[in-house]
């Protein structure tokens, strides 16, 4: 492409999106979908057209794992690297992509045609391992098919046409058709039981939006999104904090590993979340709304702007909404660009600004000071479409069901070593066992429980219950057989939350990186028992000094693993009487000097005749 | 610990700048005390090269950047009953470890040479040689802190530690008492 060509196509994005540098996430997405890449020209040129430096285009470039600066295969193949596909096979996978494509991991092929990456967990791990070709989810991938698949791109073959089947459900449906199954293997009575009715948010419309918010109260409702915030109350704080403009915003950034409910739920239950979304913008007051959807998701993205236009078309979105005078609400969806952290409220509207994606300081609260500093009320997906149930059926029948704390059901996304990975929807309150029965995966070994950020919990625990006053959980339960290694995921974890996390704090950023490399001495066999009252220790720090919930959670894996599987750890450990370091070797650490010095060491070297 | 009525004391300096020993010496007209508790064994302060028996203390200065340290340390350990790090060289490496940053290079060991002895503008080495006398001690790969070689008992922090600090300590140690440092000691904000 000229340079002409490339200023000229960088000016039309750009004023396709008003030239907003607020709209800044979805130029680059444009940008790097035609060029393959943000080089240093495209930041110059974005950072004119929409009147920013060209360092700020710089920063949010970089902090997001879908932009690059150096160019990409016009086919971009991201391999989910999350443990359940690695468990699955995705090593096998990896090399045979790298093999047909003649391209190492991390490359772009000479011709510029391809490139291999890994993704963070793309969530399908209950049809692992699964792999993006540019927007194409590919599913339960085996030697074969990713043969088969390497070789029809190799001849040309547009990603969209490798797919010889398309899943369940509405993923067949002509907006998707994506070979992606929902595998909803257990219907619940909230949010399963029947279609979308658009029922609630008739009810809503008759309704003050004061009675609105005091019926979400009355029903129990707790975030679904993993910290099960009581919903009521903060969408009182949102309404009652003074403005001209508030804001609603679905996170279906679903960026846990292990975590696909939200998948499954836009995919099946899409109305209801924009129903959900609606009836809470009548209670606070708020007349634009936004869908965060994860990067990973965007092969959804037609079907839900179609839902969306749908929505309109009935008056059910739009200006005076079912014919309620002066009640506009309407809805964009943000396309997110592959950053966990961007699951977190805050981030997640730095993000929706068009910034990076860093968490804010707090107090203020989103819903005080939020999306462009006015009140914004973040739910889950899941959160929404219960409002929706609760409206339409009442509060009363919404909290009978469940726990005492913990009322309605819950999605949960089953996946790793077990017969039947997929979606269940069961009342709060349901054992682990009853979970592993369901699954098919009575002989676990080890349960993660609510994703990396969760626990992990050891069978004498499979007893507790599924719900906020025991076991919490966003939604994600993997199971592990007997025969992983405890540490593996544990390690693994820590890998994904030392790429995830911001950067922002030193305990965070630094701490997760001293985490892993003590599992990994213990891993090696190097370690004595000091090690763990460091790795406890140092735990205690970043949770207790980290400045949002990814630094606040991240060494989970390490304090369950240790308080639920000590022996493990203990089978490792081995003490030196004479108080030498079993990890030290001396002649490693000499191996270079005495190259360089080229002389040998007449300390350590015993054969050293002088 | 050994049966002498009176403490033995054993004290080195790795990869430091002998400053923690300076300030082991602002313990000033203490030192009579302290050496009617103890003999001091093997120690810059007096000079003798060689641990003579075994310690009831050992204090480390400095962390390991060759393998002369390495060697000193691992026989502290043997010889001692308890080891103390002292100062943050020895606890995590300190300035040397300043070292450890070049870690992006294929041999950083050898970009860290030149640096010093040959490409940095600050430099007058005028015979463009890296130091390779056959009696220098081999450089280790990068600097190790005390605890990444042997198992270290106690740190004091500080660079360097007060010599109230130090006192404080010593003194714990020889009586037998857990120590029980004040927070004003040991805070350095
Ligand atoms: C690192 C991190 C990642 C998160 N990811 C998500 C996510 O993917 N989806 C989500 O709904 N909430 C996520 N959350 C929680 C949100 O910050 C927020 O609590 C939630 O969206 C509120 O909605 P709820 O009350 O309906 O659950 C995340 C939090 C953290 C700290
Ligand atoms: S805890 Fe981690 S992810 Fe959160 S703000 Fe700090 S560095 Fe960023």
């Amino acid at each position: 492409m000229t340079t002409d060509n490339q200023h000229d196509l960088i000016t039309d994005i750009c004023t396709r999106y008003g030239n907003d540098k607020g709209r800044m996430l979805d130029i680059l997405t444009a940008v790097q979908e035609r060029l393959r890449c943000i080089d240093e020209t495209s930041m110059h040129t974005i950072a004119d057209t929409i009147g920013c430096s060209r360092i700020e285009v710089e920063g949010v470039v970089t902090f997001y794992s879908f932009f690059s600066v150096e160019r990409k295969g016009d086919i971009t193949i991201r391999l989910c690297d999350d443990i359940v596909d690695r468990f699955a096979g995705m090593k096998e996978i990896s090399m045979i992509f790298e093999e047909e494509l003649g391209i190492k991991l991390g490359q772009t092929s000479d011709d510029g045609r391809f490139s291999i990456d890994h993704a963070a967990c793309i969530g399908m791990c209950d049809q692992a391992p699964a792999a993006l070709i540019n927007d194409v989810v590919i599913t339960s991938l085996t030697p074969e098919s990713a043969r088969d698949i390497a070789q029809k791109l190799k001849t040309g073959t547009p990603p969209q046409e490798l797919l010889n089947s398309v899943g369940d459900g509405n993923n067949a449906h002509e907006l998707i058709r994506a070979m992606v199954n929902n595998n909803i293997r257990r219907f619940g009575e909230v949010l399963f039981d029947d279609a979308n009715t658009g029922k609630g948010l008739k009810q809503a419309l008759h309704q003050s939006p004061q009675d609105i918010i005091e019926q979400v109260i009355e029903s129990g409702l707790r975030g679904c999104g993993g910290a099960g915030f009581p919903t009521g109350r903060k969408w009182s704080m949102a309404a009652n904090t003074p403005a001209t403009e508030r804001y609603v915003i679905c996170n279906a950034d679903e960026g846990e590993p292990g975590t696909f409910k939200d998948r499954v739920l836009l995919t099946e239950r899409a109305e209801l979340v924009i129903e959900g979304m609606t009836i809470a913008a009548r209670a606070i007051a708020s007349t634009q709304g936004i869908i965060y959807l994860r990067g990973e998701y965007a092969y959804l993205k037609p079907y839900l702007e179609a839902c969306l236009q749908s929505q309109r078309d009935s008056n059910f979105l739009g200006k005076n909404i079912g014919n309620v005078d002066g009640f506009d609400f309407d809805i964009r969806i943000q396309l997110g660009a592959g950053a966990y952290i961007c699951g977190e409220e805050s981030s997640l509207i730095s993000s929706c600004e068009g910034l990076r994606g860093e968490p804010k300081n707090r107090p203020p609260y989103p819903v005080e000071k939020g999306y462009l500093d006015c009140p914004t009320l973040v739910n889950n997906v899941e959160t929404f479409a219960c409002i929706a149930r609760i409206i339409e059926r009442g509060a009363q029948w919404f909290n009978s069901i469940g726990t005492d704390d913990s009322s309605g059901t819950k999605l949960i996304s089953i996946s790793g070593d077990c017969d039947r990975p997929g979606v269940y929807e069961l009342p709060y309150g349901t054992t682990v066992h009853e979970l592993l029965k369901l699954a098919g995966a009575e002989q676990a070994a080890a349960v993660q429980v609510g994703g990396p950020s969760g626990q992990m919990i050891d069978p004498t625990a499979y007893g507790r219950k599924i719900c906020f006053e025991d076991l919490p959980t966003g939604g994600a339960i993997i199971v592990f057989g007997s025969h992983r290694n405890i540490l593996e995921i544990v390690e693994y974890y820590l890998d994904f939350f030392i790429s995830e996390s911001c950067g922002y704090c030193t305990p965070c950023r630094v701490g997760n990186v001293f985490l892993k490399e003590r599992i990994g001495k213990i891993r090696k066999g190097f370690a004595e028992l000091m090690d763990l009252d460091y790795l406890r220790e140092l735990s205690n720090t970043v949770i207790q000094t980290s400045r949002c919930g990814l630094g606040q959670t991240s060494p989970k894996p390490v304090i369950s693993s240790m308080d639920n599987f000590p022996l493990v750890y203990s089978a490792l450990l081995k003490e030196h009487p004479d108080g030498m370091r079993a990890s030290f070797d001396i002649q490693k650490t000499l191996e270079e000097s005495r190259h360089l010095a080229k002389r040998r060491s007449h300390i350590f070297d015993t054969s050293y005749d002088n | 610990m050994s049966d002498s009525p009176k403490k033995r004391l054993a004290t080195t300096s790795l990869a430091g700048c002998f400053g923690c020993h300076m300030s082991l010496l602002d313990i000033d007209e203490r030192i009579l005390a302290l050496i009617e508790q103890v003999e001091f064994d093997r120690s810059p302060i007096n000079d003798i090269k060689k641990i003579t028996r075994r310690c009831d203390v050992g204090l480390i200065e400095g962390g390991c950047c060759n393998e002369e340290n390495v060697h000193t340390l691992q026989e502290f350990r043997r010889k001692c009953d308890v080891l103390v790090a002292v100062g943050q060289c020895a606890i995590m490496g300190g300035l040397p470890v300043m070292r450890n940053a070049i870690m992006h290079s294929d041999d950083p060991l050898k970009e860290c040479l030149y640096e010093a002895y040959i490409d940095s503008p600050y430099i007058q080495n005028d015979n463009h040689q890296i130091p390779n006398d056959p009696a220098l001690p081999l450089i280790l790969d990068r600097v190790y802190s005390c605890s990444e070689v042997v198992k270290i008992d106690y740190q004091i922090p500080g660079c360097p530690p007060s010599g109230d600090m130090l006192w404080q300590t010593l003194t714990s140690l020889i009586e037998g008492r857990p120590e029980n440092l004040p927070l004003e000691l040991i805070k350095y904000d």
